[in-house]
């Protein structure tokens, strides 16, 4: 198992540098540069800006300029928040995003398979189209409309919960982020464990199981639960890293100061190395939770160990 | 462990203690308490991040709204916009308007408590000019004696025209007279900095605890993405005046989201009113809405190397008539902005706008008119102008572009395709004039004069983005630069709006209008055209 994961994270290695490679052509592509605005800087300050940022290179300069910064740990600096380098700003988000995105994937967790269940078990009852109904409003409902519907109520009108992150100190400035980010992941499990289950509920040892006399709560307890559970374990990987970028709106909505943010922000202020370095974190984040969930599946399955 | 057991943590039943554990971390997940209630504690809604608080590397008026808290410089302005003294309590300006001496108050005190000195402007004002500095905006000092030579390279900081006569006597030398020098002087770029503690230091002076500063507050806590929060500086000057303890600009990027937090109690002021949310606003918190004129024009520009819009003066002014700016203003905006029928604002100071000949006409006339100019400029029913009309993706500036298409096509036949591009992308387009034929953009003024709206006309100016070329409009503006006596030289800039006026290299069409959110708690607050509000003239009433 150790070599399997040494040589995934190995592999790895060249996925990001190509990663970061295209990432460099597209961003250095993009019309218009960093320091560019309505008022158009005059030609002297422009150069001494540029010599600054060694903007004054040619492509391939700069390109090697920067593999050898990151191979080094250094991510450049920022050509928008001068006064932080690329890493500095990444570091100090990266915790805020974490946090969030986990406790949403554990509230998506805990709700996305409890209803799933319920829903599996009282199949083409009335729980179970509420359930299927409810996760279907969850996956088609954009949380740039959901999130900012929250704050109206729970914030504006109720004043139950605060309106932004930074509204509180307490830890229910966590709750509306992590709702409207659990929220279609919530959805999208609930109608995975049930569809999943009522897969496995009807296969032949299940039957069998049956046949023998064993009650329904019991057949999911011991033998069906877990086989059941194994989409959705694939499915982790994808949504915690839907969960990471898909904080964006929700980080602008609450004003949540994660990663998410300079996904939009660093584009469109052309800060180079910032959507790099961005780019570089996501990527990675992606390769890892992808090795992560190659190794829950084979811890959980052990038809994948074997082999 | 068995399977049985291990299956059992994962049933349906398992789950329960599950979610005590998420409520038990959500509660771990909370930081410590509120601060302290006996402070006064003022909330503002900033905007987007404050890219730096260098005084040298920051160009935002979000960054500047943080640096006026934080630092001081020669002159500041009254809540109202009055220039008023500073960290110098006097100054005497030679007669040739030449050289500026300020007196230094001799109580002013950097945040650790030693003396602000006239050598901490000399060194501020040889570090902005410097260029490894590489910083990006030196408007302020470009007319100080021998600047553009060393921003060039070819002298060093220290030939710079500034010089500490004693330590509270601070000299600067120009290279020609700037009547709005003194207003030059508010910008946070001209603020001294502590100069032990960034060449000790380096980028690390400006982390809390580390940066040492001038003005009314000092940081105590900067969370990138969250929040500056500043506090009072004991050493200050005019501390004893200060009502303000503490005061947190909020990163408020997304200007429906700052005003759910204002209507949430979570802030005093906010930056912006959103435009979908003004009316509601209006009739519900009429108190708390403030709006005053602001010193910045929106317009369209034509790309005068193009053969359609290049020496034909009587098209461009058929296209500026054709448009209905009350119906933009009134209408599409509703805020509060002006039809713009001049290129500098009402409001600047110690000037009297232009206004376009055809200002006071009805629109009926106006319209004749355009029409007949059209024809006269080669186009008509048999011959009609398509033209296209590029502005950067936004709500707004597709609303008005629609309304300007619907005006030329109904004044003038002019068929107009809309073209939305994302901002850099436009600026892009812009500058290099290839393919652009008539593009949106806005002009803030930097500084309360008409020379900081007339100057972008000049031949030679980057940011000319029209390419502009009046030899005669140049010779007025260097007539009105040569001038000492205020009245002539508002003389010669009204002949140079006059004349602009007249050629519309654009079509300015509305003024804009400083809307914010402002707390019935807040007092002390003062309408300015610049919209700075320096935290220090304010004061927060005791909660009903």
């Amino acid at each position: 198992m150790l070599r399997y994961a040494f040589a995934r994270i190995l592999g790895a290695i060249p996925t990001l540098l190509l990663v970061i490679a295209i990432a460099f052509l597209m961003v250095h592509a993009a019309p218009g540069g960093p320091f560019d605005s309505e008022r158009v800087l005059p030609p002297d300050i422009k150069e001494n800006i540029e010599r600054a940022y060694h903007l004054d290179e040619t492509l391939p300069q700069q390109f090697y300029r920067y593999i050898k910064g990151v191979v080094r740990g250094d991510l450049g600096p920022s050509y928008r928040y001068r006064d932080f380098s690329v890493s500095e700003l990444i570091a100090g988000a990266i915790p805020v995003t974490m946090r969030i995105g986990a406790l949403a994937i554990l509230l998506a967790l805990i709700v996305g398979i409890s209803a799933g269940l319920i829903a599996a078990l009282r199949r083409n009852t009335v729980l179970d189209r509420l359930v299927t109904g409810i996760a279907m409003i969850g996956i088609s409902v954009p949380v740039f409309v959901f999130a900012p519907l929250m704050v109206l109520v729970f914030a504006v009108t109720l004043k139950w919960l605060p309106a932004s992150y930074t509204g509180s100190d307490g830890a229910d400035r966590l709750l509306l982020p992590v709702i409207a980010l659990a929220m279609p992941q919530i959805a999208f499990i609930a109608r995975l464990t049930r569809a999943s289950l009522i897969d496995v509920m009807n296969s032949d040892y299940v039957r069998t199981a049956k046949a023998q006399g064993l009650k329904t709560l019991s057949i999911v307890r011991y033998h069906a639960f877990r086989p059941a559970m194994l989409p959705l374990i694939s499915y982790l990987g994808p949504a915690f890293a839907a969960v990471l970028t898909g904080s964006v709106v929700v980080e602008h909505v609450f004003g949540v100061p994660g990663v998410g943010r300079f996904l939009i922000t660093a584009s469109a202020n052309r800060d180079y190395t910032l959507v790099l370095g961005i780019t570089v974190f996501y990527a990675a984040m992606v390769v890892f939770l992808n090795l992560v969930v190659d190794l829950l599946y084979a811890f959980v399955d052990p038809r994948v160990r074997t082999r | 462990m068995t399977t049985s057991t291990h299956i059992k943590r994962f049933s349906a039943r398992g789950l329960l203690p599950a979610w005590f554990f998420l409520a038990l971390l959500l509660v771990a997940c909370g930081d410590s308490g509120p601060p302290s209630v006996q402070e006064s504690v003022l909330r503002r809604g900033n905007g987007a991040e404050p890219e730096s608080l260098d005084m040298h590397n920051a160009i935002s008026t979000e960054a500047g709204d943080v640096q006026r808290d934080l630092g001081e410089g020669l002159l500041g302005f009254s809540p109202t916009g009055e220039l008023r003294a500073a960290a110098a309590e006097r100054w005497v300006i030679s007669d040739d308007g030449l050289e500026y001496t300020f007196s230094l108050r001799p109580e002013a005190r950097w945040s650790n408590g030693e003396p602000v000195t006239a050598a901490d402007f000399v060194y501020s004002f040889r570090r902005l000019v410097d260029p490894a500095t590489a910083a990006l905006y030196l408007i302020s000092v470009t007319n100080i004696e021998n600047a553009d030579k060393i921003i060039a390279g070819e002298l060093s900081p220290g030939a710079l025209g500034v010089a500490a006569v004693s330590t509270h006597e601070f000299r600067i030398r120009l290279n020609s007279p700037v009547p709005y020098f003194l207003s030059l002087l508010t910008h946070p770029s001209t603020f001294p900095l502590h100069r032990a503690s960034v060449e000790r230091l380096g980028d690390e002076h400006l982390r809390a605890g580390n940066l040492v500063s001038n003005g009314a507050y000092k940081l105590q806590e900067r969370q990138v993405g969250s929040h500056v929060e500043l506090v009072r500086n004991e050493y200050y000057w005019d501390n004893e005046n200060t009502k303000i303890d503490r005061v947190v600009h909020y990163v408020t990027p997304e200007p429906m989201a700052e005003l759910n937090r204002f209507r949430a109690g979570e802030l005093d002021m906010t930056r912006t009113i959103p435009p979908e949310s003004f009316v509601q606003m209006k009739d519900e918190r009429p108190d708390e809405v403030r709006t005053s004129p602001s010193l910045a024009v929106y317009y369209y520009g034509f790309n005068l190397t193009k053969p359609s819009f290049r020496d034909n003066p009587k098209l461009r002014q058929a296209l500026s008539m054709a448009i209905d700016r009350e119906t933009i203003a009134d209408e599409v905006m509703g805020r509060g902005e002006t039809a713009a029928y001049g290129w500098v604002p009402d409001g600047t100071a110690n000037y009297q706008p232009r206004r376009f000949s055809y200002a006071d006409m009805s629109r009926k006339e106006r319209h004749h008119t355009a029409r007949q100019l059209y024809r006269e400029a080669g186009f008509g029913e048999n011959n009609p102008l398509t033209i296209e009309v590029r502005f950067n993706t936004s709500n707004v500036h597709q609303r008005i572009a629609a309304s300007v298409q619907a005006m030329w096509k109904e004044v003038l036949g002019i068929g107009t395709v809309l073209i939305n591009e994302e901002f850099h992308v436009l600026l892009a387009n812009v500058e290099q004039k290839d393919i652009t034929q008539v593009f949106r953009l806005n002009w803030s003024g930097e500084y309360n004069d008409a020379h900081t709206f007339l100057s972008m006309f000049e031949s030679d100016n980057p940011s000319n983005l029209t390419a502009y070329q009046s030899v005669e409009y140049d010779s007025l503006m260097d007539r009105a630069a040569a001038q000492t006596d205020p009245d002539r030289r508002k003389v010669f800039l009204a002949e140079a709006e006059g004349l602009l006026l007249n050629d519309h290299p654009a079509i300015p069409i509305y003024f804009y209008v400083n809307k914010s959110m402002v707390s019935k708690r807040v007092q002390g607050w003062g309408d300015n055209v610049l919209n700075y509000h320096y935290s220090q003239h304010l004061s927060l009433a005791a909660e009903e």
